[in-house]
């Protein structure tokens, strides 16, 4: 008979932080700000997750990935993945780390505060000049918006601020 | 099921049942005819920001069935696709054509029709949504807040499209006027909560029709003061009520059509 071992939630979260966006792997799911919740009870797991956009396609496909990344560890029995809509997301959950991930790849973090008007701004995601335009809000995908660098002439993308105060 | 299932009364339980499909059928439909508008926007930044809003508003409405599966009204696509015209509670404005032609043929559509749509619609969805978020049934409320984050963008993108069309030349102001003379024929069942009103208001799953009307009416009087415009007359009556079921043809024909794919393989696992 083999040793039962117990799963830890330190286990899960060290698994869930090789689970990236699949669109933007420099980035996981935890620097996201998307793991709302690990509980684990012997070898079962339940992850709760957060959508980030609620129509966003990639949904179903992290759930996936999430669910395949720790069913490989051997120790680890029923895996259920869930997504719930309380507590929103808000793209301050995303960490710092995360916020350095994201312009490795190109993106813009998303800005930390609003001015009065409830604008915002972001400096460059290439050269950090401050200098640049909003191309459009909309972007590629729901969670981002296209703006353009007028020092080093290049388009470049920013996650879009998303916050309770809206 | 879950715990609030067991807590409630039938007659509660029927008005949270009603509301939800108004809820997701209007995001639905509206999703729907947001979608027709791919690759022929007036360019490109409308088509991504259009396609975007439209995959958005999809969102919204899947996580309304949603909603409904968990209260075990059904499965949550079957609930999406497989219920015909006389079961939906969309608003007839939300199943309007875009305009003449079919997408895949000759679309003649109009784009002003789709901004007085998409504008007028955006503001009463933020308020219902406002309201949503002191509903008495929790996991509504609390999937509104969310929702309200979202459509911030929604409205800010549709307002700007509205005041500068408006502004614009005299062709484009008829072509906009015309435009809200058609949304406003179709505005009567917009705050209408149907034959379910009493049971809807009564428990204070969202606020009164009346209510909400005046606080849509308030909320856009600015734009229009400052377009020198008067805010337009939502009409006392519909002259058919979607919320009883009472439809368009324009409705059959985009249920054939989106519920194509779906149907071909009901099992098929996406």
């Amino acid at each position: 008979m083999t040793k039962i071992v117990e799963v830890t939630s330190e286990l899960v979260y060290q698994v869930l932080m090789n689970v990236k966006d699949p669109e933007i792997d420099s980035v996981s799911i935890i620097d996201l700000g998307m793991v709302e919740e690990v509980t684990t009870q012997g070898n079962n797991v339940k992850v709760v997750l957060l959508p980030t956009f609620l129509g966003c396609p990639a949904l179903e496909i992290i759930k996936l990935n999430t669910m395949n990344a720790l069913k490989e560890l051997p120790e680890v029995g029923n895996v259920e993945v869930d997504f719930v809509f309380h507590p929103p997301w808000t793209s301050d959950r995303i960490t710092e780390k995360g916020h350095v991930n994201l312009r490795a790849f190109g993106i813009a973090p998303p800005p930390r505060h609003f001015e009065e008007d409830g604008s915002w701004h972001v400096d460059c995601a290439y050269c950090g000049s401050t200098y640049v335009t909003m191309d459009n809000i909309f972007g590629p995908t729901a969670c981002r918006s296209i703006l353009y660098c007028k020092s080093c002439k290049n388009v470049f993308e920013a996650m879009k601020p998303v916050s309770t105060l809206m | 099921m879950n715990s609030h299932e067991n807590l409630m009364s039938p007659e509660y339980k029927e008005a949270i049942k009603d509301l939800l499909l108004q809820l997701a059928d209007d995001d639905f439909m509206y999703s729907y005819r947001g979608s027709e508008w791919l690759g022929l926007a007036p360019h490109i930044e409308a088509d991504i920001a259009s396609s975007s809003i439209s995959q958005d508003s999809m969102g919204h409405a899947a996580m309304y069935y949603k909603l409904l599966e968990d209260l075990g009204v059904g499965e949550a696509n079957e609930l999406a696709h497989c219920r015909v015209a006389n079961e939906r509670k969309n608003s007839i404005l939300t199943e309007r054509v875009n305009g003449e032609g079919y997408y895949m043929d000759t679309p003649q559509y109009d784009w002003a029709y789709a901004v007085v749509r998409s504008y007028f619609y955006t503001q009463a969805k933020k308020i219902k949504i406002d309201s949503l978020c002191e509903s008495s049934y929790r996991p509504v409320a609390e999937a509104a807040v969310k929702v309200r984050m979202e459509l911030y963008y929604h409205r800010l993108h549709w307002e700007t499209w509205f005041k500068q069309l408006m502004n614009s030349t005299e062709v484009a102001k008829k072509k906009m006027n015309d435009a809200i003379t058609l949304v406003m024929d179709d505005f009567g069942d917009v705050f209408s909560y149907g034959n379910q009103k009493q049971a809807i208001e009564t428990n204070r799953l969202i606020g009164t029709e009346e209510e909400l009307k005046e606080n849509w009416k308030e909320s856009i009087t600015p734009v229009f003061l400052a377009l020198q415009m008067t805010v337009p007359f939502i009409p006392e009556k519909p002259i058919k009520n979607g919320r009883n079921g009472e439809h368009t043809k324009d409705l059959d024909e985009a249920l054939i059509t989106l519920s194509e794919v779906y149907n071909l393989d009901p099992v098929a696992v996406w």
